[in-house]
């Protein structure tokens, strides 16, 4: 074959293997270069590389080890070269962990069993560092969307992201925010902004009503794919448990969510056959694992409300009084005006609308949620239901 | 990595507390202070006088004015810091979390290393 032929075949390959390979190896380099920039740079290298040699010579049997091996040696190189090393240990070093060059942590890179994502994600979520340079730091890095990509999804400017990217990443160097994953007694105080931050990601590819439709379905497949990762790597977290089937159960309505002209259908109005029946299925099972383990928190409540909708086959047949209980525990944990909302909509459809209005009056008083649209579309809808 | 924990606190608050309970709270953070002293992670750390006891010089176009009080009217004030040299931010966002302080709150910085840009 041509090389020409041989390009789309290489194409396809390095992006499937972008999606997971980027962030793993991005992970392992910071943690063996000490510093972001410089990861990022052997990673973009590694795969510049592939693109370069695969229309030639084929892709190789075992893509992902190829790249790795590239980076490895790009890393090696790296660390013969720099006479400034020991001073970015100091920075990013863990506590315990020599000074030295270590290349067997190199090595570690080549084993696919090593996975320093999870380090990686407490970094990006540091609570020091601003919710939006969160974002901003996870999506470059464990997801591998370059600035162009992240400022598309999340409607702004090129500069303006890549400008809290590098502020991030400097915050992150000149404080000494350290590259590890919290000990055990600081996990409660640190996994909710993880959390928080993907599901922020997913809820941006979610709830758009505007903006580059392809980016945004994939910054919820982005999501729910860190979201495994953050499972595998976190596993018995009762909360990431929630967070996943959460974010599974949502997305399982996505194709029946719009219509093809675009215009959002309100979920009794959706086809509910063309929901996802394994999303819905994995969610559901998920969703019940995690209540078993005994602490319930708020990603886990929210999912069991998406299970109810989810397996129900009509919104009459749907177990609204268990989904009026759930939002009262929701509502006791994180008492927000829109988590009130939503529980006066399934309070009509349990009751029928004039309960439901009552509700809603109640909450309009409280005038918070005055420029909220989906307020009024509400309390219009329940009026017409209430033929008034 | 040096950081520098600023201790910003309500003197209003201290005022209005009972002896007894100021006692206590001063017992609390003399075993803190032995704690981080013994560890070796302290270079130094001062309690501060109230803003009342500051005088501040302000500095515009060249001039300098001297007057009585702190340099602005806040809720919370500087009461007191630490200086301490620890591996990372974690290190330091531990012992400050340490601080028994009543109300308040604490500022963590770390300090510019000489010579770097």
């Amino acid at each position: 074959m041509s090389p020409k032929q041989n390009e789309e075949p290489t194409r396809a390959a390095l992006d499937a293997l972008a999606r997971e390979e980027y962030g793993r190896l991005c992970a392992s380099l910071i943690r063996v270069v000490r510093d972001f920039d410089r990861a990022e740079e052997i990673v973009q290298d590694a795969f510049a590389a592939a693109l370069e040699s695969w229309p030639r010579d084929g892709v190789p049997e075992a893509p992902a080890a190829w790249v790795a091996a590239v980076a490895k040696r790009k890393a090696i190189d790296s660390l013969r070269r720099d006479e400034r090393l020991a001073d970015r240990i100091a920075v990013l070093g863990d506590e315990g962990e020599r000074r030295e060059v270590d290349l067997t942590s190199v090595e570690a890179m080549l084993d696919p069993d090593h996975d320093d994502r999870l380090r990686l994600m407490f970094t990006c979520c540091h609570p020091s560092l601003a919710r939006e340079a969160q974002i901003a730091l996870t999506l470059r890095t464990l997801g591998g969307l370059s600035n162009a990509e992240a400022a598309r999804a999340f409607l702004t400017s090129e500069s303006t992201l890549a400008q809290r990217v590098v502020r991030a990443k400097r915050k992150i160097r000149e404080a000494g925010i350290p590259y590890r994953v919290p000990p055990d007694e600081l996990l409660p105080g640190r996994l909710p902004a993880v959390l928080a931050v993907l599901y922020l990601i997913f809820n941006e590819g979610y709830t758009a009503t505007s903006g580059d439709g392809l980016v945004r379905a994939d910054l919820c497949s982005e999501a729910i794919r860190l979201g495994r990762v953050l499972d595998a790597l976190l596993p018995a977290q009762p909360e990431v448990e929630g967070l996943l089937a959460l974010m599974l159960l949502q997305d399982s309505r996505r194709s029946a969510r719009t219509s093809p002209s675009g215009e959002l259908i309100l979920l009794a109005d959706q086809d509910r056959s063309l929901w996802d029946v394994g999303q819905i299925v994995e969610g559901a099972e998920l969703i019940e694992r995690a209540l078993r383990r005994g602490a319930v928190g708020p990603y886990q409540l929210q999912g069991a409300i998406a299970a109810l909708h989810a397996q129900a086959s009509s919104s009459e047949a749907t177990d609204w009084q268990q989904i009026i209980a759930l939002y009262d525990e929701l509502l006791l944990r994180a008492p927000t005006p829109v988590i009130a909302l939503n529980r006066a909509v399934a309070v009509a459809m349990a009751y029928g609308p004039e309960r439901g209005l009552a509700e809603v009056d109640a909450l309009a008083g409280d005038g918070e949620l005055d420029r909220y649209l989906y307020l009024h579309a509400t309390r219009a809808d329940f009026l017409r239901r209430a033929g008034r | 990595m040096q950081y520098m924990i600023l201790i910003y606190d309500q003197e209003a608050s201290w005022a209005s507390m009972p002896e007894s309970e100021i006692g206590a709270v001063l017992a609390q953070w003399g075993e803190f202070h032995k704690e981080l002293a013994a560890s070796g992670s302290m270079i130094s750390g001062e309690r501060l006088r109230p803003t009342s006891m500051a005088t501040t010089i302000r500095v515009q176009n060249g001039d300098k004015t001297t007057t009585d009080g702190p340099f602005a009217e806040t809720k919370e004030q500087l009461g007191g810091y630490y200086l301490i040299d620890v591996q990372n931010l974690d290190k330091a966002l531990e012992w400050a979390a340490k601080i028994p302080l009543p109300e308040g709150s604490l500022e963590i910085r770390p300090v510019w290393p000489e010579g770097e840009a």
